[in-house]
């Protein structure tokens, strides 16, 4: 009977669009990912440099690989991803009602997110910041003059929460326009409806390359917010949860250790300890975490590691040519990118 | 084997009484339906508390935080809360049904009349609308109008000004009139002046009736109706003053702001619903047998008022039924504006409060609770208006 009063009421949340009760299953997600031999990713599927399918329908982008990193620590093979696009204010039902298994969905963490959403944020994969485009031809030069100005902005992000509080807070006049989508957002603001349009700065200059005189453009230098965008999961499933943490990790730590997609075959006749702890010739670290001996081995191998992946995606070998500021390594540039030690 | 009781009729086991089998089996439904409702809820209630979900309503009295475009109410990101949020969205909700549903009616109405128009060029004009609109989805119609509008407006820096009001690519800005001292007399004069206009057309129908002259009912009515609204104002002397909107670096402020996302989804809907009430209204009007016009004309009635007094009132016992039809898909369409940015109840509330508060549960619940509500109350009052116009029988 309670089966049956179980499948009914998941049966009425899914049409309430709102499946809440599949955490009954949740507790074992490694389990679940394994028998279903795929692993369910929620991205973004519009943001250039995180997460956007590109034209033969692969997924590229930061957020993107990170589920590849994920499928290769699982299967061997970042390939076994299938990718949900979602917008802004669907994405955490997706995560909560067990659609996809982790949201890498360059997602702010928060305090309020991180409490009454049921959600855990496994690591900061980026550090960003928001920020705001407006016209060159409306002459500005900070953030400050735009006292009265329509502004832009997707709803159901801290986006639009840091808009409001910086403009109350610098007691500047404000005229919101809400959009479902980034996209339509975009769209408003090049065809004239918004003076400025503001999201993260990572996505702003994404956005930007997408508009039809980008030249026309600019992005204003101030940084409004903090936001540390990084995977969630659903809390109460700790080893899924430690899967995904230090599946970045893994992947800082190959940085750290210049570890790289080209020369990991040859690292793993290193002498070196903490390679061979990384890579697995040494200790069973990554048994430990429900997964194989050489589960770092098989992200770097088929992902690379975290300065590969950035660059790729949004740094010197993207067309958005973003500095790593931030996402550089503490250990060696004095960035927040800081790993545990795997021992 | 019968047994006969007292009153002659057959006895009967009570397993086999109709009455009591039916009110037993019906009450046994009841039962396994409360049940399954309890058992879904204290599912539910169960597993977000195991999901570590929040869940209740104590949401509503939290600091909203967001800015809403538009705002009928009083509201502010700072201050305001989730459920002041949620008025600010029914509102404006309310406010694009109210429109719309005037607009589609008179619309409506007009385009299909011009159907069965004698004048060819009119009647194929009004069917070419029809069917174009009709067979549209209301997205693409929604999502082209707001477009169309934002394009075909100009920049902020040209806009058009006339006698104070702007137009651009931010809105209309029109200057807004407001009244000084007086005015709530003003306002009582008209409205005795509505309510005598009203008892002068009763006087004038009963004399009608009587007599079989009518005296004169538009003259009249338009001067109860302004005449003493007109007089309070004068002896009253009301100040009026109007705000201007100001054009600002970015914007305009001040005035009465019509949002081009509030244009546009009006406009939409109007359009859309008023091809669907135009046939219903043909419908209605072809119902009406060609008799009752001959029988009009014989008596010598003039031609506007066997449409008037004749046809319509046949004809509306046929249309009102799909007429509210027609005004619950307006409402329920409303939830479009998602798509183009109006903040209306969905946008608001099942969109920015939901995903702040990650209470997908209750938030949907709620909003399901509030179109389900208008909804009915639009079908209740239609109904009451559609048994009063009835035919009765006698």
């Amino acid at each position: 009977m309670k089966r049956a009063v179980t499948t009914f009421v998941l049966a009425a949340m899914v049409g309430l669009g709102a499946a809440v009760g599949a955490s009954v299953a949740s507790a074992q997600t490694l389990n679940t990912v394994k028998t279903r031999g795929i692993l369910n990713c929620g991205s973004n599927g519009t943001l250039a440099g995180f997460g956007l399918p590109d034209a033969q329908g692969n997924w590229t982008g930061l957020d993107a690989d990170f589920c590849r990193a994920l499928a290769a620590a699982i299967f061997d093979d970042p390939n076994k991803v299938k990718f949900v696009p979602l917008t802004a204010k669907d994405r955490f039902t997706a995560l909560q009602s067990g659609d996809v298994d982790v949201l890498s969905r360059n997602t702010t963490w928060t305090a309020s997110r991180d409490s009454s959403l049921g959600l855990n944020f496994g690591a900061v994969t980026y550090y960003d910041g928001q920020g705001f485009m407006v016209r060159k031809a409306l002459k500005l030069n900070s953030a400050l003059e735009l006292n009265d100005a329509a502004i832009c902005v997707q709803q159901g992000t801290t986006t639009e929460l840091n808009l409001a509080d910086y403009f109350r807070a610098n007691k500047m006049k404000l005229k919101t326009v809400t959009f479902a989508s980034a996209n339509e957002a975009l769209r408003a603001y090049d065809t004239g409806r918004c003076d400025a349009y503001t999201t993260d700065a990572s996505a702003l200059y994404a956005e930007r390359m997408r508009l039809a005189k980008s030249d026309d453009h600019i992005v204003l230098p101030e940084i409004i917010s903090k936001e540390p965008l990084g995977p969630a999961v659903r809390q109460g499933d700790d080893q899924w949860f430690d899967i995904v943490r230090w599946t970045h990790y893994a992947m800082l730590t190959a940085e750290e250790l210049s570890i790289t997609k080209a020369n990991v075959d040859e690292q793993l006749k290193s002498t070196f300890p903490d390679v061979k702890r990384l890579l697995g010739t040494e200790g069973n670290y990554g048994e430990q975490f429900g997964l194989t001996k050489d589960w770092a081995y098989r992200i770097i191998k088929h992902v690379g590691n975290y300065a590969e992946v950035f660059e790729k995606n949004v740094g010197q070998g993207s067309p958005m040519k973003i500095d790593r500021g931030a996402n550089a390594l503490w250990t060696t540039k004095g960035g927040l990118q800081y790993a545990p030690p795997i021992r | 084997m019968e047994r006969k009781s007292a009153s002659g009729k057959p006895q009967v086991s009570l397993l086999y009484d109709r009455k009591v089998r039916s009110i037993a089996i019906q009450t046994l439904l009841c039962v396994v339906i409360l049940f399954l409702v309890y058992a879904a809820a204290t599912n539910a209630v169960d597993n977000l508390a195991r999901a570590k979900i929040a869940s209740g309503f104590g949401f509503w009295n939290n600091i909203a935080g967001f800015d809403i475009s538009q705002t009928l109410i009083e509201y502010s990101s700072s201050a305001s809360t989730y459920g002041q949020a949620f008025w600010v969205g029914l509102w404006n909700t309310l406010l694009v049904g109210a429109i719309g549903i005037v607009g589609a009616t008179v619309i409506g109405f007009i385009v299909g009349i011009a159907r069965l128009s004698r004048n060819l060029l009119v009647r194929r004009a009004a069917s070419g609308y029809v069917e174009i609109v009709r067979n549209i989805p209301l997205l693409l119609q929604l999502l082209f109008w707001y477009n169309a509008v934002l394009k075909a407006l100009p920049e902020m820096s040209n806009s058009l000004v006339v006698v104070g009001a702007y137009l651009n690519n931010r809105g209309l800005f029109l200057p807004k009139p407001a009244f000084g001292d007086g005015i709530g007399q003003v306002l009582i004069a008209l409205a005795v002046g509505i309510a005598a206009a009203i008892a002068w057309r009763w006087f004038a129908n009963r004399r009608q009736a009587a007599t079989g002259k009518r005296p004169p009912v538009l003259l009249v009515t338009l001067v109860l109706v302004f005449g003493p609204a007109i007089l309070a104002f004068m002896i009253m002397n009301v100040q009026v003053h109007f705000d201007l909107p100001q054009s600002g670096r970015f914007n305009i402020r001040g005035g009465l702001e019509v949002l081009p996302e509030f244009a546009a989804l009006t406009f939409g809907l109007v359009i859309y619903t008023a091809a669907f009430i135009a046939e219903a209204v043909r419908a209605g009007i072809s119902s009406v047998s060609r008799g009752q016009t001959e029988a009009a004309l014989a008596l010598g009635l003039r031609p506007r008022f066997i449409l008037r007094l004749v046809v319509v009132p046949q004809a509306m016992r046929v249309i009102i039924p799909p007429l509210t039809n027609q005004y619950l898909n307006l409402v329920k369409n409303s939830t479009l504006a998602v798509a183009i940015g109006y903040p209306d109840l969905v946008q608001v509330f099942t969109g920015t409060v939901l995903n702040l508060t990650g209470q997908a549960v209750e938030v949907v619940a709620i909003t399901m609770a509030v179109y389900l509500t208008i909804s009915l109350t639009t079908s209740l009052l239609m109904n009451w208006y559609n048994a009063r116009i009835a035919l009765v029988e006698r």
